[in-house]
């Protein structure tokens, strides 16, 4: 599946500035583990060691808050946009 | 000058300079103002503060900005009143409401957006952004026009009438999205990296903006003659007041303007959006956010930014937390305002029921010097008490009308 994946300010200087990415892959984990092979040191930032996603990143697959899905599992249609998010903002 | 030396990561503890920044780099982890406090106990002292305007800039010395003339509607020094009454009726002994309705916007977030606007002009924005459930929408449209700057507010579509004519007429861009305010936030967070040149006040600069919330810690402490309460009861929405409250406390000790004193902070929620409680009431060691349902819009986040930290501040300093449902703040609102002559909007409810619902538990105790934050004007959220408040009867203009409905034997005396 070929998602688009967007990307924050924060982690633009890993994309070379870009603030979408295509990438491909059946699930949200595998398009953001695909994101960091093209652009290696998104897992890092995203990911704590246990591969869960880190508490202050958020991540919407469709502007829906995966973790109201299947998480890092939620499979992924072609065309579909992830869109990665700072946690830290509102109120 | 103000004595903040950069921005610190609150989770890793990378540095940063004093910019338009909110997040680390490196983890997302949400970045702090770093005071050098030596310089500031130096200079600060009751009698300076004493001096000083009737308003949050009083306590400038321990806000983030430069600028010597602040955006500035008023914001703050609001009432802390005595309620007597009200502790009656609770069964407490000495209990204070912290009357933020007073402001000129009539809600709390006056304070943050004086400083998040003061900062934001420093830093040189001309625009003034931000995602609200309507408090803050009314104050960033009124204090960008205060300050000459433009505004683009977003709102949920569905937000009380008030709310939104209180943005609108201001004359700024006041956007209607169709979704929740974790919607709206969400969006605003990517608008944020397509729209750099426009300060967000809870976003790009909401370091700063944060910060404006530990007034309300200063103006309590100051007001009960610079003495600490024993235990503070405060609404949560992203979390980020009740965590700004007890760093306002904390800073009072370590500057030398009040003793070190063991503050206990509860936090209030609704039961139809209560990430907080919940992980409170279950232990959990994480937020799980939520879908909101509920009549108190304002406190209507089911993904709270700083829902982590107001957990970690409460369980620190022995605090509780608790939901209350829509009946319960209908309730708290009409027994505020019954027993002390203040009108709160839906979150004040929440407040007030939920230290009705502690102080029944044994959680905010008789013993205990007791301050209840009121952060919202009545005003703002009126239809929620659409049906449950009106005239007690409708009569004609005659006196014999006005006798036989008010009159004795008409059941509804009882007044002298």
């Amino acid at each position: 599946m070929s998602v688009t994946v967007r990307i924050p300010n924060q982690l633009r200087t890993l994309t070379g500035g870009k603030g979408e990415v295509e990438v491909e892959g059946a699930t949200v984990g595998e398009a953001l583990k695909a994101l960091d092979a093209a652009h290696p040191g998104f897992a890092e930032r995203l990911f704590d060691e246990e591969g869960r996603l880190r508490r202050f990143v958020n991540v919407f697959l469709a502007d829906e808050d995966v973790r109201f899905l299947e998480g890092l599992e939620t499979p992924v249609s072609s065309g579909q946009t992830v869109s990665v998010v700072p946690a830290v903002a509102g109120g | 000058m103000s004595f903040v030396t950069g921005l610190r990561c609150r989770e890793c503890g990378r540095r940063y300079p004093a910019e338009a920044l909110h997040v680390c780099d490196f983890c997302f982890g949400p970045l702090e103002v770093d005071y050098d406090y030596e310089q500031i106990a130096a200079k600060v002292s009751r009698a300076r503060i004493g001096e000083g305007p009737r308003t949050i800039w009083r306590y400038r010395d321990l806000l983030p900005v430069d600028d010597r003339a602040p955006v500035d509607l008023g914001a703050g020094f609001t009432p802390l009143v005595r309620a007597d009454r009200l502790a009656a009726e609770l069964g407490l002994g000495e209990l204070w409401i912290k009357d933020d309705t007073a402001n000129p916007t009539g809600s709390f977030k006056d304070r943050v957006v004086s400083v998040a606007l003061t900062k934001a002009r420093e830093l040189g924005f001309k625009v003034a952004a931000c995602a609200s459930t309507g408090n803050l929408a009314n104050s960033v449209a009124a204090h960008a026009a205060r300050a000459g700057m433009g505004s683009v507010v977003l709102i949920p579509e569905d937000l009380e009438a008030a709310k939104v004519t209180m943005t609108a007429v201001y004359g700024g861009t006041v956007v209607a999205v169709k979704g929740s305010y974790d919607d709206v936030n969400r969006l605003c967070a990517e608008l944020t990296s397509e729209h750099p040149s426009w300060a967000f006040v809870n976003v790009n600069v909401r370091t700063y903006y944060a910060e404006g919330s530990k007034t309300l810690a200063f103006e309590v402490a100051e007001q009960l003659g610079w003495q600490a309460p024993d235990h503070v009861v405060v609404p949560i929405a992203s979390g980020s007041q009740l965590t700004k409250v007890a760093k306002g406390f904390s800073e009072l000790a370590k500057v030398g303007l009040i003793e070190p004193a063991a503050i206990r902070i509860s936090g209030a929620q609704a039961t139809g959006c209560a990430p907080v409680a919940t992980a409170f009431l279950t232990g959990a060691d994480a937020i799980a956010p939520v879908k909101p349902k509920t009549i108190a819009k304002s406190l209507s986040i089911g993904n709270p930014a700083d829902g982590w930290y107001a957990l970690e501040a409460i369980r620190r300093s022995g605090g509780a937390c608790a939901a209350v449902t829509d009946d319960e703040v209908l309730e708290g609102i009409r027994l505020l305002a019954r027993t002390e002559g203040i009108f709160a909007e839906t979150a004040g409810g929440v407040t007030i029921a939920t230290l009705a619902k502690l102080a029944a538990s044994g959680q905010v105790r008789p013993d205990e010097r007791v301050v209840a934050l009121v952060t919202g004007h009545g005003l703002k959220t009126v239809e929620a008490l659409s049906g449950t408040v009106g005239p007690s009867v409708t009569i004609a203009p005659t006196l014999s009308a006005f006798d036989a409905a008010l009159g004795e034997g008409s059941g509804t005396g009882g007044l002298p």
